[in-house]
Protein backbone atom coordinates (compact mmCIF):
# COMPACT_ATOMS: atom_id res chain seq x y z
CA UNK A 1 0.00 0.00 0.00
CA UNK A 2 1.22 3.45 -0.87
CA UNK A 3 2.02 5.77 2.04
CA UNK A 4 0.42 8.81 0.47
CA UNK A 5 -2.02 8.61 -2.37
CA UNK A 6 -4.03 11.09 -4.42
CA UNK A 7 -6.86 9.40 -6.31
CA UNK A 8 -8.32 11.33 -9.21
CA UNK A 9 -7.99 14.60 -7.29
CA UNK A 10 -9.36 17.81 -8.77
CA UNK A 11 -9.51 21.28 -7.34
CA UNK A 12 -11.52 24.06 -8.94
CA UNK A 13 -11.54 27.73 -8.01
CA UNK A 14 -14.80 28.94 -9.52
CA UNK A 15 -14.36 28.24 -13.24
CA UNK A 16 -10.60 27.67 -12.97
CA UNK A 17 -9.54 24.05 -12.90
CA UNK A 18 -6.30 24.41 -10.97
CA UNK A 19 -5.93 20.67 -10.77
CA UNK A 20 -7.80 17.97 -12.63
CA UNK A 21 -7.72 14.21 -12.22
CA UNK A 22 -4.40 13.99 -10.38
CA UNK A 23 -3.24 10.47 -9.56
CA UNK A 24 -0.15 10.33 -7.42
CA UNK A 25 1.19 7.76 -5.04
CA UNK A 26 4.27 7.87 -2.85
CA UNK A 27 5.88 4.73 -1.47
CA UNK A 28 7.60 4.72 1.89
CA UNK A 29 11.08 6.25 1.67
CA UNK A 30 10.80 7.72 -1.81
CA UNK A 31 12.01 11.16 -2.82
CA UNK A 32 9.75 12.39 -5.60
CA UNK A 33 9.94 15.67 -7.48
CA UNK A 34 6.93 17.61 -8.67
CA UNK A 35 7.87 19.93 -11.51
CA UNK A 36 6.16 22.00 -14.15
CA UNK A 37 6.01 25.52 -15.55
CA UNK A 38 4.73 28.44 -13.45
CA UNK A 39 1.03 28.18 -12.72
CA UNK A 40 0.93 24.45 -13.46
CA UNK A 41 -0.76 23.71 -10.12
CA UNK A 42 2.18 22.38 -8.10
CA UNK A 43 1.51 24.36 -4.95
CA UNK A 44 -2.18 23.54 -5.31
CA UNK A 45 -1.22 19.87 -4.99
CA UNK A 46 0.41 20.69 -1.63
CA UNK A 47 -2.57 22.76 -0.52
CA UNK A 48 -4.95 19.93 -1.40
CA UNK A 49 -2.87 17.30 0.41
CA UNK A 50 -2.46 19.42 3.56
CA UNK A 51 -6.13 20.38 3.67
CA UNK A 52 -5.65 24.11 3.06
CA UNK A 53 -7.91 23.78 0.01
CA UNK A 54 -9.87 20.53 0.24
CA UNK A 55 -10.19 18.69 -3.08
CA UNK A 56 -13.28 19.44 -5.17
CA UNK A 57 -13.27 15.84 -6.39
CA UNK A 58 -11.28 12.74 -5.59
CA UNK A 59 -9.60 11.52 -2.45
CA UNK A 60 -6.31 12.02 -0.61
CA UNK A 61 -5.21 9.07 1.52
CA UNK A 62 -2.44 8.67 4.08
CA UNK A 63 -1.71 5.04 4.94
CA UNK A 64 -5.10 4.13 3.51
CA UNK A 65 -6.96 6.70 5.59
CA UNK A 66 -9.01 9.29 3.72
CA UNK A 67 -7.92 12.82 4.64
CA UNK A 68 -10.75 14.67 2.87
CA UNK A 69 -12.56 17.04 5.19
CA UNK A 70 -9.93 17.01 7.92
CA UNK A 71 -8.58 20.36 9.12
CA UNK A 72 -4.94 21.12 8.24
CA UNK A 73 -3.79 20.78 11.85
CA UNK A 74 -5.30 17.26 12.05
CA UNK A 75 -3.64 16.23 8.80
CA UNK A 76 -0.31 17.47 10.15
CA UNK A 77 -0.82 15.54 13.37
CA UNK A 78 -1.41 12.42 11.28
CA UNK A 79 2.00 12.82 9.70
CA UNK A 80 2.22 15.26 6.80
CA UNK A 81 4.41 18.33 7.19
CA UNK A 82 5.25 21.02 4.68
CA UNK A 83 7.27 24.12 4.03
CA UNK A 84 6.08 27.18 2.15
CA UNK A 85 7.24 28.68 -1.12
CA UNK A 86 6.86 32.19 0.31
CA UNK A 87 8.51 31.53 3.69
CA UNK A 88 6.00 31.60 6.54
CA UNK A 89 8.00 31.55 9.74
CA UNK A 90 6.79 32.91 13.07
CA UNK A 91 9.01 35.91 12.52
CA UNK A 92 8.87 37.55 15.93
CA UNK A 93 9.55 34.27 17.74
CA UNK A 94 13.03 32.94 18.36
CA UNK A 95 14.43 30.26 16.07
CA UNK A 96 14.21 27.78 18.95
CA UNK A 97 10.58 28.66 19.69
CA UNK A 98 9.65 28.29 16.04
CA UNK A 99 10.71 24.67 16.25
CA UNK A 100 9.17 24.13 19.68
CA UNK A 101 5.84 25.62 18.55
CA UNK A 102 5.55 22.82 16.00
CA UNK A 103 5.94 20.27 18.81
CA UNK A 104 2.82 21.44 20.61
CA UNK A 105 0.53 18.51 19.71
CA UNK A 106 2.91 16.21 21.57
CA UNK A 107 3.86 18.58 24.37
CA UNK A 108 2.40 16.06 26.82
CA UNK A 109 1.10 18.46 29.45
CA UNK A 110 -2.13 20.35 29.91
CA UNK A 111 -3.00 23.96 30.63
CA UNK A 112 -3.13 23.29 34.37
CA UNK A 113 0.41 21.88 34.29
CA UNK A 114 1.54 25.01 32.48
CA UNK A 115 -0.17 27.44 34.86
CA UNK A 116 1.04 25.63 37.99
CA UNK A 117 4.47 24.82 36.57
CA UNK A 118 4.25 21.19 37.63
CA UNK A 119 7.15 18.75 37.52
CA UNK A 120 5.73 17.27 34.31
CA UNK A 121 5.77 20.72 32.72
CA UNK A 122 9.39 21.22 33.68
CA UNK A 123 10.47 17.83 32.40
CA UNK A 124 8.65 18.03 29.08
CA UNK A 125 9.82 21.59 28.45
CA UNK A 126 13.42 20.46 28.95
CA UNK A 127 12.93 17.47 26.68
CA UNK A 128 11.29 19.51 23.93
CA UNK A 129 14.00 22.13 24.19
CA UNK A 130 16.72 19.50 23.87
CA UNK A 131 14.99 17.89 20.92
CA UNK A 132 14.54 21.27 19.22
CA UNK A 133 18.20 22.14 19.80
CA UNK A 134 19.25 18.80 18.33
CA UNK A 135 17.13 19.48 15.26
CA UNK A 136 18.66 22.92 14.88
CA UNK A 137 22.10 21.37 15.24
CA UNK A 138 21.22 18.97 12.41
CA UNK A 139 20.12 21.90 10.22
CA UNK A 140 23.24 23.98 11.03
CA UNK A 141 21.17 26.56 12.86
CA UNK A 142 22.18 25.88 16.46
CA UNK A 143 24.18 29.08 16.85
CA UNK A 144 21.14 31.15 15.82
CA UNK A 145 18.75 29.42 18.26
CA UNK A 146 18.00 32.55 20.26
CA UNK A 147 17.75 35.03 17.38
CA UNK A 148 14.44 36.14 16.01
CA UNK A 149 13.43 33.98 13.06
CA UNK A 150 12.70 37.07 10.96
CA UNK A 151 16.27 38.26 11.36
CA UNK A 152 17.87 35.19 9.74
CA UNK A 153 19.37 35.34 6.28
CA UNK A 154 17.24 33.87 3.53
CA UNK A 155 18.93 30.49 3.24
CA UNK A 156 18.78 29.98 7.01
CA UNK A 157 15.08 30.80 6.98
CA UNK A 158 14.50 28.09 4.37
CA UNK A 159 16.37 25.57 6.52
CA UNK A 160 14.48 26.69 9.61
CA UNK A 161 11.24 25.99 7.78
CA UNK A 162 12.45 22.44 7.20
CA UNK A 163 13.51 22.09 10.85
CA UNK A 164 10.11 23.32 11.98
CA UNK A 165 8.35 20.86 9.67
CA UNK A 166 10.52 18.01 11.01
CA UNK A 167 9.53 18.95 14.55
CA UNK A 168 5.99 17.78 13.84
CA UNK A 169 7.41 14.23 13.40
CA UNK A 170 6.11 13.75 9.89
CA UNK A 171 5.98 10.61 7.79
CA UNK A 172 5.69 12.62 4.62
CA UNK A 173 7.55 15.87 4.07
CA UNK A 174 6.36 18.29 1.40
CA UNK A 175 8.97 20.84 0.37
CA UNK A 176 7.81 23.80 -1.70
CA UNK A 177 10.79 25.19 -3.61
CA UNK A 178 13.33 24.64 -0.81
CA UNK A 179 16.19 25.98 -2.94
CA UNK A 180 14.49 29.15 -4.18
CA UNK A 181 16.88 32.07 -3.90
CA UNK A 182 19.90 29.96 -2.98
CA UNK A 183 23.25 30.10 -4.74
CA UNK A 184 24.75 26.95 -6.34
CA UNK A 185 26.95 26.16 -3.32
CA UNK A 186 23.99 26.43 -0.99
CA UNK A 187 21.92 24.24 -3.31
CA UNK A 188 24.58 21.51 -3.18
CA UNK A 189 24.55 21.68 0.60
CA UNK A 190 20.78 21.51 0.62
CA UNK A 191 20.76 18.39 -1.57
CA UNK A 192 23.02 16.64 0.93
CA UNK A 193 20.92 17.89 3.81
CA UNK A 194 17.61 16.71 2.38
CA UNK A 195 19.09 13.37 1.43
CA UNK A 196 20.51 13.05 4.93
CA UNK A 197 17.35 13.87 6.82
CA UNK A 198 15.21 11.74 4.55
CA UNK A 199 17.44 8.79 5.47
CA UNK A 200 17.81 9.60 9.17
CA UNK A 201 14.16 10.29 9.83
CA UNK A 202 12.81 7.63 7.47
CA UNK A 203 10.94 10.28 5.52
CA UNK A 204 9.06 10.18 2.30
CA UNK A 205 9.63 13.44 0.44
CA UNK A 206 7.63 15.20 -2.24
CA UNK A 207 9.28 18.35 -3.44
CA UNK A 208 8.48 21.16 -5.80
CA UNK A 209 11.52 22.75 -7.37
CA UNK A 210 12.59 24.79 -10.36
CA UNK A 211 16.31 24.21 -9.89
CA UNK A 212 16.76 21.27 -12.20
CA UNK A 213 20.18 20.51 -10.78
CA UNK A 214 18.64 19.75 -7.42
CA UNK A 215 15.70 17.84 -8.86
CA UNK A 216 17.79 15.60 -11.10
CA UNK A 217 20.28 14.97 -8.30
CA UNK A 218 17.88 14.21 -5.51
CA UNK A 219 14.73 12.68 -6.93
CA UNK A 220 14.29 9.06 -7.86
CA UNK A 221 11.08 9.83 -9.66
CA UNK A 222 9.49 12.90 -11.19
CA UNK A 223 5.93 13.94 -11.87
CA UNK A 224 5.39 16.75 -14.37
CA UNK A 225 2.34 18.98 -14.18
CA UNK A 226 1.07 21.40 -16.80
CA UNK A 227 -2.22 23.32 -16.62
CA UNK A 228 -3.34 21.20 -13.68
CA UNK A 229 -2.79 17.86 -15.37
CA UNK A 230 -0.05 15.26 -15.13
CA UNK A 231 1.72 15.21 -18.48
CA UNK A 232 4.56 12.86 -17.61
CA UNK A 233 5.93 10.56 -14.92
CA UNK A 234 9.23 8.76 -14.74
CA UNK A 235 12.88 8.81 -13.74
CA UNK A 236 14.83 12.05 -14.21
CA UNK A 237 16.47 10.60 -17.31
CA UNK A 238 13.18 9.71 -18.94
CA UNK A 239 11.69 13.09 -18.13
CA UNK A 240 14.63 14.95 -19.67
CA UNK A 241 13.98 13.24 -22.97
CA UNK A 242 10.19 13.44 -22.87
CA UNK A 243 8.97 15.62 -25.79
CA UNK A 244 5.77 16.66 -24.00
CA UNK A 245 7.76 17.99 -21.09
CA UNK A 246 10.07 19.97 -23.35
CA UNK A 247 7.04 21.35 -25.15
CA UNK A 248 5.40 22.41 -21.87
CA UNK A 249 8.53 24.25 -20.78
CA UNK A 250 9.72 25.69 -24.06
CA UNK A 251 6.64 25.80 -26.32
CA UNK A 252 5.68 24.04 -29.53
CA UNK A 253 7.99 23.95 -32.48
CA UNK A 254 11.17 24.54 -30.52
CA UNK A 255 12.09 20.89 -30.35
CA UNK B 1 10.22 27.02 45.03
CA UNK B 2 12.93 27.04 42.43
CA UNK B 3 16.01 29.15 42.86
CA UNK B 4 15.47 31.52 39.95
CA UNK B 5 12.04 32.40 41.37
CA UNK B 6 13.40 33.50 44.75
CA UNK B 7 14.65 36.92 43.74
CA UNK B 8 11.46 38.09 41.95
CA UNK B 9 9.34 36.65 44.78
CA UNK B 10 11.39 38.55 47.34
CA UNK B 11 11.11 41.74 45.28
CA UNK B 12 7.32 41.41 45.07
CA UNK B 13 7.02 40.76 48.81
CA UNK B 14 9.23 43.76 49.54
CA UNK B 15 7.17 45.99 47.25
CA UNK B 16 4.02 44.83 49.01
CA UNK B 17 5.47 45.52 52.46
CA UNK B 18 6.73 48.96 51.52
CA UNK B 19 3.45 50.02 49.92
CA UNK B 20 1.36 48.56 52.76
CA UNK B 21 3.52 50.29 55.40
CA UNK B 22 3.46 53.62 53.57
CA UNK B 23 -0.32 53.48 53.52
CA UNK B 24 -0.48 52.42 57.13
CA UNK B 25 1.70 55.35 58.10
CA UNK B 26 -0.42 57.74 56.05
CA UNK B 27 2.42 58.71 53.70
CA UNK B 28 0.21 57.50 50.87
CA UNK B 29 -3.13 59.11 51.70
CA UNK B 30 -6.62 57.84 50.90
CA UNK B 31 -6.73 59.66 47.59
CA UNK B 32 -3.41 58.41 46.22
CA UNK B 33 -4.08 55.02 47.77
CA UNK B 34 -7.15 54.73 45.59
CA UNK B 35 -5.10 55.72 42.57
CA UNK B 36 -2.65 52.92 43.36
CA UNK B 37 -5.55 50.49 43.64
CA UNK B 38 -7.02 51.73 40.37
CA UNK B 39 -3.64 51.39 38.67
CA UNK B 40 -3.42 47.77 39.77
CA UNK B 41 -7.00 47.07 38.68
CA UNK B 42 -6.20 48.59 35.30
CA UNK B 43 -3.14 46.35 35.20
CA UNK B 44 -5.29 43.24 35.71
CA UNK B 45 -7.63 44.15 32.90
CA UNK B 46 -4.84 45.26 30.58
CA UNK B 47 -2.91 42.02 31.14
CA UNK B 48 -6.10 40.26 30.01
CA UNK B 49 -6.21 42.23 26.79
CA UNK B 50 -2.48 41.75 26.39
CA UNK B 51 -3.08 37.99 26.22
CA UNK B 52 -5.85 38.46 23.66
CA UNK B 53 -4.30 41.08 21.41
CA UNK B 54 -0.62 41.22 22.33
CA UNK B 55 0.02 37.49 22.38
CA UNK B 56 -2.74 35.75 20.43
CA UNK B 57 -3.17 38.67 18.01
CA UNK B 58 -6.96 38.78 18.28
CA UNK B 59 -8.29 42.30 17.96
CA UNK B 60 -10.97 42.91 20.59
CA UNK B 61 -12.85 46.18 20.98
CA UNK B 62 -15.15 45.02 23.75
CA UNK B 63 -12.83 44.68 26.70
CA UNK B 64 -14.66 47.31 28.79
CA UNK B 65 -17.89 45.37 28.32
CA UNK B 66 -16.37 42.29 29.97
CA UNK B 67 -14.94 44.55 32.66
CA UNK B 68 -18.46 45.94 33.22
CA UNK B 69 -20.01 42.49 33.19
CA UNK B 70 -17.67 41.36 35.96
CA UNK B 71 -18.28 44.56 37.90
CA UNK B 72 -22.06 44.27 37.83
CA UNK B 73 -22.14 40.53 38.54
CA UNK B 74 -19.80 40.87 41.53
CA UNK B 75 -21.58 43.95 42.87
CA UNK B 76 -24.96 42.26 42.54
CA UNK B 77 -23.76 39.32 44.63
CA UNK B 78 -22.32 41.38 47.50
CA UNK B 79 -25.32 43.75 47.46
CA UNK B 80 -27.77 40.87 47.78
CA UNK B 81 -25.74 38.30 49.73
CA UNK B 82 -23.96 40.61 52.15
CA UNK B 83 -20.45 42.01 52.19
CA UNK B 84 -18.34 39.43 54.01
CA UNK B 85 -14.85 38.60 52.75
CA UNK B 86 -16.16 35.19 51.69
CA UNK B 87 -19.01 36.55 49.59
CA UNK B 88 -16.57 39.11 48.18
CA UNK B 89 -14.19 36.35 47.10
CA UNK B 90 -17.06 34.40 45.58
CA UNK B 91 -18.40 37.54 43.92
CA UNK B 92 -15.02 38.25 42.29
CA UNK B 93 -14.81 34.65 41.12
CA UNK B 94 -18.35 34.82 39.74
CA UNK B 95 -17.60 38.08 37.94
CA UNK B 96 -14.54 36.55 36.28
CA UNK B 97 -16.43 33.34 35.47
CA UNK B 98 -19.40 35.11 33.87
CA UNK B 99 -17.10 37.29 31.77
CA UNK B 100 -15.18 34.16 30.71
CA UNK B 101 -18.30 32.18 29.84
CA UNK B 102 -19.80 35.03 27.83
CA UNK B 103 -16.45 35.35 26.02
CA UNK B 104 -16.61 31.64 25.21
CA UNK B 105 -20.13 31.96 23.81
CA UNK B 106 -19.14 34.92 21.64
CA UNK B 107 -15.75 33.53 20.72
CA UNK B 108 -16.69 30.04 19.60
CA UNK B 109 -18.54 31.00 16.42
CA UNK B 110 -16.33 33.99 15.57
CA UNK B 111 -12.85 32.70 16.35
CA UNK B 112 -13.28 29.91 13.80
CA UNK B 113 -12.96 32.60 11.17
CA UNK B 114 -9.62 33.84 10.03
CA UNK B 115 -9.77 37.61 10.07
CA UNK B 116 -10.64 40.63 12.18
CA UNK B 117 -14.29 39.70 12.61
CA UNK B 118 -13.70 39.55 16.36
CA UNK B 119 -13.12 43.31 16.42
CA UNK B 120 -16.48 43.98 14.80
CA UNK B 121 -18.33 41.43 16.92
CA UNK B 122 -16.86 42.67 20.19
CA UNK B 123 -17.59 46.27 19.20
CA UNK B 124 -21.24 45.28 18.76
CA UNK B 125 -21.17 43.31 21.97
CA UNK B 126 -19.84 46.33 23.85
CA UNK B 127 -22.79 48.41 22.68
CA UNK B 128 -25.25 45.65 23.62
CA UNK B 129 -23.79 45.44 27.12
CA UNK B 130 -23.99 49.22 27.54
CA UNK B 131 -27.68 49.22 26.53
CA UNK B 132 -28.36 46.25 28.80
CA UNK B 133 -26.71 47.98 31.76
CA UNK B 134 -28.69 51.15 31.07
CA UNK B 135 -31.87 49.11 31.35
CA UNK B 136 -30.71 46.66 33.99
CA UNK B 137 -33.11 48.10 36.61
CA UNK B 138 -35.93 46.29 34.81
CA UNK B 139 -34.10 43.02 35.52
CA UNK B 140 -33.49 43.82 39.16
CA UNK B 141 -33.92 47.22 40.84
CA UNK B 142 -30.64 46.62 42.69
CA UNK B 143 -28.71 47.07 39.43
CA UNK B 144 -29.90 50.66 39.13
CA UNK B 145 -30.01 50.94 35.33
CA UNK B 146 -29.14 54.35 33.87
CA UNK B 147 -29.13 55.97 37.33
CA UNK B 148 -26.19 53.80 38.33
CA UNK B 149 -25.79 51.17 40.99
CA UNK B 150 -25.13 52.59 44.45
CA UNK B 151 -24.47 51.19 47.89
CA UNK B 152 -21.94 48.53 46.92
CA UNK B 153 -19.91 47.61 50.01
CA UNK B 154 -16.36 49.00 49.90
CA UNK B 155 -14.53 45.71 50.16
CA UNK B 156 -11.68 46.30 47.77
CA UNK B 157 -8.54 46.87 49.78
CA UNK B 158 -4.94 47.25 48.74
CA UNK B 159 -4.23 43.67 49.88
CA UNK B 160 -6.87 42.17 47.60
CA UNK B 161 -5.86 44.29 44.64
CA UNK B 162 -2.15 43.76 45.05
CA UNK B 163 -2.22 40.00 45.40
CA UNK B 164 -4.83 39.48 42.70
CA UNK B 165 -2.72 41.60 40.36
CA UNK B 166 0.31 39.44 41.21
CA UNK B 167 -1.76 36.29 40.64
CA UNK B 168 -3.01 37.57 37.29
CA UNK B 169 0.46 38.48 36.11
CA UNK B 170 1.78 35.11 37.27
CA UNK B 171 -0.95 33.23 35.40
CA UNK B 172 -0.33 35.25 32.27
CA UNK B 173 3.42 34.74 32.52
CA UNK B 174 3.09 30.99 33.02
CA UNK B 175 0.71 30.74 30.10
CA UNK B 176 2.89 32.79 27.78
CA UNK B 177 5.99 30.74 28.62
CA UNK B 178 4.40 27.37 27.92
CA UNK B 179 3.68 25.32 24.84
CA UNK B 180 0.13 26.68 24.93
CA UNK B 181 1.47 30.22 24.99
CA UNK B 182 3.83 29.51 22.09
CA UNK B 183 0.84 28.21 20.15
CA UNK B 184 -1.02 31.49 20.83
CA UNK B 185 1.96 33.51 19.63
CA UNK B 186 2.32 31.28 16.57
CA UNK B 187 -1.32 32.03 15.71
CA UNK B 188 -0.59 35.75 15.98
CA UNK B 189 2.51 35.47 13.81
CA UNK B 190 1.02 33.38 11.00
CA UNK B 191 -2.30 31.66 11.35
CA UNK B 192 -1.95 29.54 8.22
CA UNK B 193 1.50 28.33 9.20
CA UNK B 194 0.36 27.61 12.77
CA UNK B 195 -2.48 25.49 11.41
CA UNK B 196 -0.10 23.60 9.13
CA UNK B 197 2.25 22.97 12.07
CA UNK B 198 -0.48 21.00 13.83
CA UNK B 199 -1.84 23.77 16.06
CA UNK B 200 -5.60 23.95 16.49
CA UNK B 201 -5.80 27.70 15.94
CA UNK B 202 -9.44 28.09 17.02
CA UNK B 203 -8.65 26.43 20.34
CA UNK B 204 -5.83 28.82 21.17
CA UNK B 205 -7.62 31.94 20.02
CA UNK B 206 -10.52 30.90 22.25
CA UNK B 207 -8.20 30.09 25.15
CA UNK B 208 -6.56 33.52 25.06
CA UNK B 209 -9.87 35.31 24.56
CA UNK B 210 -11.65 33.53 27.42
CA UNK B 211 -8.75 33.91 29.85
CA UNK B 212 -8.25 37.55 28.93
CA UNK B 213 -11.94 38.37 29.33
CA UNK B 214 -12.10 36.53 32.66
CA UNK B 215 -9.24 38.76 33.85
CA UNK B 216 -11.26 41.80 32.76
CA UNK B 217 -14.22 40.43 34.74
CA UNK B 218 -12.04 40.02 37.82
CA UNK B 219 -10.76 43.58 37.48
CA UNK B 220 -14.36 44.77 37.12
CA UNK B 221 -15.36 43.11 40.39
CA UNK B 222 -12.51 44.85 42.19
CA UNK B 223 -13.41 48.18 40.61
CA UNK B 224 -17.05 47.86 41.71
CA UNK B 225 -16.03 47.46 45.34
CA UNK B 226 -13.43 50.23 45.23
CA UNK B 227 -15.73 53.22 44.65
CA UNK B 228 -18.98 51.55 45.79
CA UNK B 229 -20.79 53.08 42.82
CA UNK B 230 -21.16 51.76 39.25
CA UNK B 231 -22.51 53.59 36.23
CA UNK B 232 -23.01 52.13 32.71
CA UNK B 233 -21.06 55.03 31.18
CA UNK B 234 -17.91 53.69 32.87
CA UNK B 235 -18.12 50.69 30.56
CA UNK B 236 -19.04 52.12 27.18
CA UNK B 237 -17.03 51.09 24.19
CA UNK B 238 -14.75 54.13 24.26
CA UNK B 239 -13.37 52.71 27.51
CA UNK B 240 -12.29 49.65 25.55
CA UNK B 241 -9.98 51.89 23.55
CA UNK B 242 -8.26 53.04 26.71
CA UNK B 243 -7.16 49.50 27.53
CA UNK B 244 -6.27 48.85 23.92
CA UNK B 245 -4.02 51.91 23.96
CA UNK B 246 -2.30 50.73 27.12
CA UNK B 247 -1.56 47.37 25.51
CA UNK B 248 -0.31 48.89 22.26
CA UNK B 249 1.76 51.54 24.04
CA UNK B 250 3.34 48.91 26.25
CA UNK B 251 4.36 46.93 23.19
CA UNK B 252 2.45 43.97 21.77
CA UNK B 253 3.69 40.69 23.16
CA UNK B 254 5.27 42.16 26.28
CA UNK B 255 3.68 41.49 29.67
CA UNK B 256 6.02 43.78 31.56
CA UNK B 257 5.35 46.48 28.99
CA UNK B 258 1.62 46.15 29.66
CA UNK B 259 2.10 46.27 33.43
CA UNK B 260 4.40 49.28 33.39
CA UNK B 261 2.18 51.16 30.94
CA UNK B 262 -1.04 50.43 32.86
CA UNK B 263 0.39 51.87 36.04
CA UNK B 264 2.08 54.75 34.27
CA UNK B 265 -1.07 55.58 32.36
CA UNK B 266 -3.31 55.80 35.46
CA UNK B 267 -0.74 57.95 37.24
CA UNK B 268 -0.29 60.13 34.17
CA UNK B 269 -4.01 60.92 34.02
CA UNK B 270 -4.08 61.74 37.73
CA UNK B 271 -0.81 63.63 37.58
CA UNK B 272 -2.13 65.82 34.78
CA UNK B 273 -5.06 66.70 37.02
CA UNK B 274 -2.56 68.34 39.37
CA UNK B 275 -0.39 69.89 36.70
CA UNK B 276 -3.21 71.39 34.64
CA UNK B 277 -5.40 72.53 37.49
CA UNK B 278 -9.16 72.23 37.76
CA UNK B 279 -10.16 74.68 35.00
CA UNK B 280 -8.03 72.93 32.38
CA UNK B 281 -9.02 69.43 33.38
CA UNK B 282 -10.48 68.56 30.00
CA UNK B 283 -7.16 69.38 28.37
CA UNK B 284 -5.91 66.12 29.84
CA UNK B 285 -7.32 64.36 26.82
CA UNK B 286 -5.36 66.59 24.49
CA UNK B 287 -2.11 66.07 26.34
CA UNK B 288 -2.82 62.40 26.49
CA UNK B 289 -3.39 62.22 22.72
CA UNK B 290 -0.19 64.16 22.11
CA UNK B 291 1.77 61.70 24.25
CA UNK B 292 0.26 58.88 22.25
CA UNK B 293 1.30 60.43 18.96
CA UNK B 294 4.78 61.15 20.26
CA UNK B 295 5.27 57.58 21.47
CA UNK B 296 4.01 56.13 18.21
CA UNK B 297 6.45 58.28 16.24
CA UNK B 298 9.39 57.61 18.55
CA UNK B 299 8.66 53.96 19.30
CA UNK B 300 6.10 52.46 16.92
CA UNK B 301 6.78 49.01 18.42
CA UNK B 302 5.59 50.25 21.82
CA UNK B 303 7.48 50.84 25.02
CA UNK B 304 8.95 47.35 25.31
CA UNK B 305 8.56 46.24 21.70
CA UNK B 306 7.84 42.58 22.40
CA UNK B 307 10.68 42.25 24.91
CA UNK B 308 10.31 41.58 28.61
CA UNK B 309 11.83 43.49 31.46
CA UNK B 310 13.32 41.27 34.14
CA UNK B 311 15.32 41.65 37.31
CA UNK B 312 17.85 39.34 35.76
CA UNK B 313 18.27 41.64 32.81
CA UNK B 314 18.67 44.73 34.99
CA UNK B 315 21.26 43.03 37.15
CA UNK B 316 23.10 41.70 34.16
CA UNK B 317 23.16 45.11 32.55
CA UNK B 318 24.71 46.53 35.70
CA UNK B 319 27.27 43.75 35.71
CA UNK B 320 27.99 44.33 32.03
CA UNK B 321 28.57 47.98 32.72
CA UNK B 322 31.19 46.84 35.22
CA UNK B 323 32.78 44.92 32.35
CA UNK B 324 32.57 41.62 34.18
CA UNK B 325 29.73 39.96 32.33
CA UNK B 326 29.83 37.47 29.49
CA UNK B 327 26.18 36.36 29.61
CA UNK B 328 25.30 33.44 27.38
CA UNK B 329 21.75 34.13 26.24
Amino acid sequence: MALLECRNVSRHFGGLRALSGLDLSLEQGEVVGLIGPNGAGKTTVFNVITGVFPPTEGEVLLEGRVLNGLKPYRITQLGIARTFQNIRLFREMSVLHNVMAAMHPRCGYGLVDALLRTARFGRREREMRDEALALLERMNLADRAHDKAGSLPYGDQRRLEIARALATHPKVLLLDEPAAGMNPAEVDELVELIRGIAGDFGLTVLLIEHQMGLVMNLCERLVVLDFGEVIAKGTPGEIQRNPRVLEAYLGKGVV
Amino acid sequence: MRKEMLLPAAAVALLYLVLALLRQAGVIGIYWGQIVDLALITTIQAVGLSLIYGFAGQFSLGHAAFYGLGAYVAAFITRTQGGTPLTFALALLAGAAVAGIVALIIGLPILRLRSDYLGIATLGFGIIVKVMLDNADKLSPVLGGARGMAGIPRLTTFHWVFWLAVLTILIARNLVNSSHGRSCIAVREDEVAADIMGIDTTQFKTLAFVMGCAMAGLAGGLYAHLYSFLHPSSFDFLKSFDVLLVVVLGGLGSLTGTVVTSIGWVFLLEGLRDVLGQQFLDWRWVVYALILIAVMIARPQGLMGGKELSLDMLLRRRAARGGADHGAA
